[in-house]
């Protein structure tokens, strides 16, 4: 009986969770980033700084006894930095046991994009827009849906090329 | 362990029958070193052999349970009839190979598969070899059934009744000798001899063991005991003939069982005392395992992180920026008591993880033992300092680098008897396994007494593979003889089945680098070879000192660091390519600016206004300058988070620390500095 609940509640979860997008902004535009993957979100904080990585890593930050490795994605798609301020927010993440915190010009809003609402990214060519997952429209905006899986998984192929 | 079996029945039988196994393997092999099986051997053989049994039998694991008991057959002839010829070596073939079974069936289950390995062929052998002991020793069929017999009641709980046909029924009355003291315990030496004849009987005085007064009962009225028994009237004089302190005997063979019957409240008396008293040694027992519990590493893991923090928590109150210039008599007292005690519960903390290696290198034994047989190559195990204490997470690590290191001494080092004999060298190889302690680290030492490395082989072999990173000239031996823990990397002709893949070295550096180990090895022609391997003490904590280089903040380990000093202005000089260089006490050492080598900006750029730490790691020195000493501190080691260990490895860096303002400091590595 109670395996019923709890199977009703993690679909409920599950079903709560989709198609909820959490939005942030980066210079013009507005991103979003599904909810699922987000486990809180912090304002900036004093990062240690890690020898040897690529920029876009700032370095290291302490969650709460947790140390986990953060990422200025502004840096990570190639735009000019800015210097951090009070709108200035992490967005702790985790995907399959790995957390990374993405620093991001502010964090907007809770959106529920439809899956209807969403279409596939143009092709570019040169696979340029290979972390964005899909368009979101929303009343006269588009959102530039994250994948991120690619944005924490895809870097080894690219960081051989950087760091050589 | 736990992450394959969750019934806690299931995990402790197999913790326990592993223990079990261990022991016995350790038991097997001391015999066959001794060239026999001495009683307490033997004793302790079938006692774990019968354990194994039991259990095996009640989680129905029915072939383990059966090979444990045609063993236990085969111990139990050894203990009662103690046969003189034996061939500790076959039997120990044997006893082993039934380990192996078990040990292979263990493995399984703790896999969740079911132990269905075949146990026929394994208790023809048994059997077999019962049969030919037997008859080597000239043991008759007919006594070989009445040690089945009396076998049989061992397993017969006392109060079954036994048939009625041939039984005789004794009333013996014993006088002992007038100044024999302790009549009492003489008494009950004769009722726990009588325990083998037969389990039916019953005496008076009943309470022998637990009532000193029996013993002037007994002095005045002599100790009578009444019994039934298959034995004839001349068996039971000869068994009482054997009575130590006997004065004089009275032996009556009753016809009727009447005056048996008489005494029989009295005898259930004594058997429901005697059951007592069992039960009181089962206690015993269970009260004295209590004193050790055996804990899942996972809590012991979370213990540990937990008291990390607390560390860390306990330096965030006491060095609290809040505090600074603030006069606090008594809360300085109370911080100086609270820090006491945290680090005595690290201390503890640290103790409760600490195991000797002593079972690590008992294992080698057996590994030793099987080689030099397939090998012919007679080689001794000589083991020191087993009582040395590491890390549980390092022994884990530890057992396969050894293992491989013992293999290779055995399989390259050792040389064959002949061989041994023609160089004038003891027969005998001898393979030293040492531990000790030195400082913060535990040297273990495997050492042979072999034909040594060869080094122009190895150049040869190493110039081959195209391992060499500098002329073979200008390598000093040390060099030569570290080149064999390169990968691809093997000496060895052939293949054997041991080892020579040439990647037993490999493994075995990476292995103990796994740990924040290092291994090194020296040699001497025709006299053998030493591989040193230098473990940490523990991996979690360390006593660090905090460094500090612009806004950016360092650890050190304290054991790496030599001195630190200010150089004065023309102390330091550069080569024509621009690496600045130290010269100390004679010696000339390469300074490392710690701000240049991780692109951090400082003010400090001077020499003299900054500081120089020398450090250094196997015998190779390095001068580090950074800004400024921050001060001592233990630290709880935390790894970089798995996404930068994925995306690079730095160099230099071994891990990262929370200081107690909760800002975080990046470990140096030394070694990945020294280079």
């Amino acid at each position: 009986m109670s395996e019923v609940t709890n199977d009703i509640l993690v679909d409920q979860e599950e079903d709560t969770q989709k198609g909820k997008f959490l939005t942030f902004i980066l210079g013009n535009e507005s991103y979003g980033l599904e909810i699922k993957f987000v486990t809180e979100i912090i304002g900036i904080q004093a990062i240690t700084v890690v020898p040897e990585l690529p920029d876009y890593i700032k370095g290291i930050i302490n969650l709460r006894g947790k140390i986990i490795p953060v990422m200025d994605v502004r840096l990570r798609f190639k735009k000019p930095e800015i210097e951090y301020n009070d709108r200035t927010c992490v967005i702790v993440i985790e995907i399959r046991g790995v957390s990374i915190g993405m620093i991001v010009d502010s964090v907007s809003e809770v959106l529920v994009i439809p899956d209807t609402e969403i279409v596939q990214p143009p092709e570019m060519g040169k696979g340029s827009n290979k972390y964005i997952k899909g368009i979101g429209k929303v009343d006269n905006e588009v959102k530039l849906l994250l994948d991120c899986v690619k944005l924490l998984n895809d870097e080894e192929t690219e960081n051989l090329g950087n760091l050589q | 362990m736990s992450e394959f079996v969750n019934d806690p029945m299931l995990e402790a039988y197999i913790f326990e029958t592993s223990q079990q196994v261990e022991l016995l393997e350790q038991s097997v092999i001391n015999a066959e070193n001794n060239g026999s099986y001495s009683p307490t051997i033997v004793n302790e053989i079938f006692r774990i052999m019968h354990t194994i049994k039991g259990s095996s039998a009640m989680m129905l694991f029915n072939n383990i349970s059966t090979v444990a008991h045609h063993t236990e057959d085969l111990f139990y002839f050894l203990r009662e009839n103690k046969p003189e010829q034996v061939d500790a070596s076959k039997l120990c073939d044997l006893v082993l190979e039934g380990i192996d079974f078990v040990k292979l069936e263990l493995e399984k289950i703790k896999n969740g598969d079911q132990p269905d390995g075949n146990e026929e062929q394994l208790l023809v052998k048994l059997k077999e070899h019962l049969v030919e002991l037997k008859e080597v020793n000239g043991v008759s069929n007919v006594s070989d059934k009445n040690s089945k017999a009396t076998k049989k009641q061992f397993y017969i709980s006392p109060n079954k009744s036994i048939d009625n046909s041939n039984i005789n029924i004794f009333k013996v009355n014993v006088r002992f000798q007038s100044d024999c003291e302790m009549e009492n315990i003489r008494a009950y030496m004769i009722v726990h001899n009588l325990q083998d004849i037969t389990t039916d009987f019953h005496f008076i005085p009943s309470d022998v063991t637990d009532n000193n007064d029996s013993a002037e009962i007994i002095k005045k009225d002599g100790f009578t005991v009444y019994l039934k028994t298959e034995k004839t009237v001349e068996e039971m004089t000869k068994f009482f003939d054997q009575v130590a302190f006997l004065d004089k005997y009275e032996l009556i063979q009753i016809q009727n069982s009447d005056e048996y019957e008489n005494n029989r409240e009295k005898s259930n008396l004594v058997q429901e005392k005697q059951e007592e008293s069992i039960e009181k040694e089962v206690h015993f027992t269970s009260s004295q395992q209590s004193k050790i519990i055996s804990v899942n590493v996972q809590k012991l893991d979370t213990l540990m992180d937990l008291v990390g923090e607390m560390v860390i928590s306990e330096a965030m109150v006491t060095q609290n920026p809040d505090l600074r210039g603030l006069n606090l008599d008594n809360f300085q007292k109370a911080a100086r008591q609270l820090r006491k005690i945290t680090s005595e519960i690290q201390d503890v903390v640290m103790s409760i993880r600490m195991v000797p290696l002593g079972p690590t290198f008992f294992k080698m034994n057996r590994i030793v033992r099987d080689m030099s047989k397939n090998l012919s190559k007679d080689t001794r195990l000589e083991i020191i300092g087993e009582d040395t204490e590491v890390d549980k997470n390092i022994i884990d690590n530890l057992g396969d680098p050894l293992m491989h290191l013992v293999r290779n001494s055995l399989d390259h080092g050792i040389e064959s008897a002949d061989e041994r004999v023609k160089k004038g060298k003891p027969r005998e190889g001898t393979i030293t396994l040492e531990a000790r302690n030195a400082g913060s680290e535990v040297l273990v030492i495997i050492k042979d007494d072999g034909k040594g490395l060869n080094k122009e082989k190895i150049l040869a072999k190493a110039m081959e593979n195209g391992l060499l990173t500098k002329p073979a000239e200008e390598m000093v031996d040390r060099e030569i003889f570290n080149l064999i823990f390169l990968p691809g990397f093997s000496t060895k002709e052939a293949v054997t089945e041991y080892s020579g893949r040439g990647v037993g070295m490999d493994v075995v550096t990476k292995n103990i680098e796994a740990v924040g180990g290092s291994i090194h090895v020296e040699s001497i022609e025709n006299e053998g070879s030493t591989f040193t391997i230098k473990i940490p003490l523990t991996l979690a904590i360390i006593d660090g000192m905090n460094i500090k280089v612009g806004e950016s903040r360092y650890t050190l380990p304290i054991t790496s660091i030599k001195e630190s000093f200010r150089p004065k202005e023309d102390e330091v000089f550069k080569d024509p390519s621009g690496n600045e260089m130290i010269m100390i006490r004679g010696g000339c050492y390469p300074v490392r600016r710690l701000n240049e080598f991780y692109k951090v900006k400082t003010d400090i750029t001077d020499l003299h206004k900054g500081i120089l730490i020398m450090v250094e790691h196997e015998h190779r020195a390095t001068c580090l300058f950074v800004d400024e000493l921050i001060g001592e501190q233990q630290v709880v080691v935390k790894a970089l988070p798995d996404y930068i260990k994925k995306i690079k490895k730095i160099q230099g860096v071994a891990g990262c620390t929370l200081l107690g303002d909760g800002s975080i400091s990046l470990i140096l590595d030394v070694d990945g500095l020294t280079q």
